[in-house]
């Protein structure tokens, strides 16, 4: 019998997901305690399905873990409850508000809410004793990821060292911890922001609805549309307007901006985001724009 | 010219993961940044803030490698010191570049980088010529069994696209390869800076007929490099619902190492050398007929046998042989040193053990292929021949045959780093 290697090709969409559900067993096979970090943003409703494929038909053996830090977009929570009630799985949601209750975090009043997340986080993670904490990062995302293994070791503070990463061989995965450490696992490393998109649409899967093009008032602040909200005063010189808006990113509403957008199906996001000149980050998100290593400090923090 | 346009209609797009090795010199950062720029992977934002920098800096050209060395260490330093992983695509292929830098130090970030590569991209200066370190690299490639290799000899307008100094190097390379194990090579002359043979043919070499850079990556031929005879299904993974839908569903999930494994083949189940039939192969769509690599399923069987992690399911006269002796070439990438006697935890594909150090039988000098015998131990970034013996019995092929099963990872087991990188020889 005579096999031809053609009859046995799997798509480049396909082979992503087949890395990403082998990860997603490893991790459960071999800690203790593993969590999915979930943002509400389009990654991680993609790791939730990719997590219910990997497990199928059992339910999936981890809760998730949401950071809570009241600046959240209310349309986002919509589709994470939809997803968590579907799925059966656990939530654990850590807050900000109240880690600054219990003097676990300090609200000096400058710091944005994107820094408190961090200490907020490792807290939630040391309380329940988690080993591993699934995360959205992608490669693509940004220069420091692309240097990030897809198990990234992090110390009992929680800090990553870029210096010291662990060579990451084959899909021979090392999660060797001592005592109080963990372990960042990013399932989805190898996937474009594309990738995600054409994965969307393919799985006909649900995400918020702010991804796609709908009426907003906003301002513009850093060359960055924001949204009106009380939690983000105006300041000077700003003004609100009315416009047809859609998010690239599912983030801290005071600091995700939008962009100006008729694109109201998948097919006109992907078509969009084929032709897109700007990084979702570089266009949108405020936090990774304070200096060019921005995200690669708060990595180092023990931020997502 | 036309620029590859990325389209959004792809569904039976494939995947090319090619590692890149050569030095900053050699212009490889400058051929990255070109097949990004010209498949549109380089955003305005990236190209502006790169700019920014080289113009901080006091550069009076735009310094592509600032698109890859993305840790604030290396630009301070103004070296690559890790493997990075870049992304672009064209409508026939989605492209991962394993980056790895070409100093002599970072060995273990070439075989990191070439590990899980079909294809590796050797640069070389065409003033001159095949180098130390574009043998190393060769020799490396070679070890990690990436199947398919190309021999960029960049730089060749400032050579005035002289077809004898391409030869030479043809030639010079084709005597070298002899001795390794390379299945698939090509030599292409190009220019990274002019784009020359990298996406568009150059007008400039008439008397070269081969493909573009662009054309063969898009084109070299690698679903066949995978074996679809021999089944090789390690266990991840045992889902047991214990739901009232699934009350006695027992199903093994991993990923194909290799083989075709289809319903109704009769199996057998590592180390224990039970025998059943594969009742059904799952996935969330639901049952599918058959499952190759790399696909990740669920397999049941027919019989009540005790599976679990680590073990694996292969066919009834086709099966790897459980050895405690492990024969193999190990790549140390730790300060200290490897030594006899070492005993250290040891990862093959979902199988963890301990090994003991028996015996360390030779080094290779990558740069002659020289084998010292008289070695009593691996360095940090050295290569040689190394015998183990585990705590238990490990399902393995020889490297050559299955770079899956073949392969394996030695972890220190204080500080839980891995230390070194193993490719089975044999085992007996």
């Amino acid at each position: 019998m005579t096999q031809t290697h053609s009859d046995y090709q799997l798509s480049q969409l396909d082979q992503l997901e087949a890395e990403s559900i082998h990860i997603f067993r490893e991790v459960a096979a071999e800690f203790e305690k593993p969590v999915l970090m979930f943002s509400g943003g389009k990654d991680s409703i993609v790791m939730l399905r990719l997590a219910e494929k990997a497990f199928h038909p059992a339910k999936i053996p981890f809760p998730i873990l949401q950071i809570d830090n009241g600046l959240d977009f209310p349309e986002v929570a919509v589709t994470r409850d939809r997803w968590v009630d579907r799925l059966g799985v656990k939530l654990v949601v850590a807050s900000i508000d109240d880690a600054i209750a219990r003097g676990i975090v300090t609200d000096d009043g400058k710091t944005s809410r994107n820094r408190l997340q961090t200490p907020t986080l490792l807290n939630a993670i040391e309380e329940n004793g988690f080993t591993a904490a699934f995360g959205g990062g992608r490669r693509d995302e940004e220069k420091a990821r692309a240097k990030e293994r897809v198990y990234s070791h992090r110390d009992e503070f929680g800090q990553w060292d870029p210096k010291m990463q662990r060579p990451e061989l084959w899909s021979l995965y090392n999660g060797r911890l001592h005592a109080g450490e963990h372990m960042r696992i990013f399932p989805i490393s190898n996937w474009t922001e594309l990738d995600i998109w054409d994965y969307i649409r393919r799985e006909e899967i649900e995400i918020p609805q702010i991804y796609f093009a709908h009426q907003r008032r906003v301002f513009e602040r850093d060359g960055m549309l924001m949204t009106e909200t009380p939690l983000n005063p105006l300041r000077n010189g700003e003004t609100v307007s009315e416009r047809t808006v859609r998010f690239r990113t599912c983030g801290d509403m005071t600091l995700t901006g939008c962009v100006e957008s008729e694109a109201s199906t998948l097919d006109a996001i992907i078509e969009e985001i084929s032709v897109a000149r700007l990084t979702e980050r570089g266009a949108t998100r405020g936090d990774d724009r304070f200096s060019e290593a921005a995200m690669e400090d708060r990595k180092k923090e023990g931020y997502f | 010219m036309a620029t590859p346009e990325i389209t959004t209609e792809k569904p039976r797009m494939d995947l090319l993961r090619f590692a890149t090795a050569g030095s900053v010199d050699d212009g490889k950062s400058t051929l990255i940044g070109r097949l990004l720029y010209d498949s549109k992977s380089i955003f305005a934002d990236q190209l502006e803030a790169v700019e920014k920098t080289s113009s901080d800096r006091g550069d009076d050209y735009v310094d592509l490698s600032l698109l890859t060395d993305g840790l604030r260490s290396e630009r301070e330093q103004g070296i690559t010191i890790d493997v990075a992983y870049r992304y672009f695509a064209t409508p026939q292929r989605k492209f991962i570049i394993a980056d790895t830098p070409g100093h002599i130090q970072y060995t273990r970030n070439m075989v990191t980088g070439a590990s899980t590569a079909d294809l590796g991209l050797v640069l070389v200066d065409a003033r001159n010529g095949l180098t130390e370190q574009s043998r190393r690299h060769a020799v490396l490639l070679s070890l990690l069994r990436v199947p398919h290799l190309v021999l960029a000899i960049n730089k060749m307008d400032l050579v005035g696209w002289d077809e004898e100094i391409y030869n030479k190097i043809h030639a010079e390379f084709t005597q070298f390869a002899t001795k390794l194990n390379i299945p698939d090579l090509e030599v292409i002359p190009i220019s990274a800076l002019q784009g020359d043979n990298v996406v568009n043919r150059s007008q400039n070499t008439p008397w070269y007929q081969g493909p573009t850079l662009m054309h063969h990556l898009e084109h070299v031929h690698v679903a066949s490099d995978r074996d679809l005879v021999d089944v090789r299904f390690p266990v991840q993974y045992v889902i047991r619902p214990k739901s009232d839908d699934f009350h006695d569903y027992r199903g093994y999930a991993g990923m194909v190492a290799s083989g075709v494994m289809k319903k109704g083949d009769e199996v057998i189940v590592l180390p224990s050398g039970m025998t059943s039939k594969i009742a059904a192969i799952d996935t969330f769509e639901g049952e599918v007929r058959q499952a190759f690599p790399p696909m990740s399923v669920t397999v049941r069987l027919e019989d009540d046998v005790d599976v679990s992690r680590g073990d694996m399911i292969a066919r009834v006269n086709n099966a790897p042989k459980p050895s405690q002796d492990i024969d193999a070439m190990v790549c140390w990438m730790t300060n200290e040193p490897l030594r006899q006697g070492q005993k250290l935890a040891i990862k093959h594909t979902t199988r963890t053990a301990r090994a003991l150090v028996k015996d360390i039988q030779y080094r290779l000098d990558i740069n002659s292929l020289h084998r010292d015998q008289d070695t009593g131990e691996l360095g940090l970034n050295e290569i040689g021949r190394v015998k183990l013996r585990t705590t238990v019995p490990l399902l393995v092929d020889e490297y050559a045959k299955n770079r899956t099963t073949g392969s394996f990872i030695l972890i220190d087991e204080g500080t839980g780093v891995t230390v070194g990188a193993g490719m089975i020889i044999g085992a007996s």
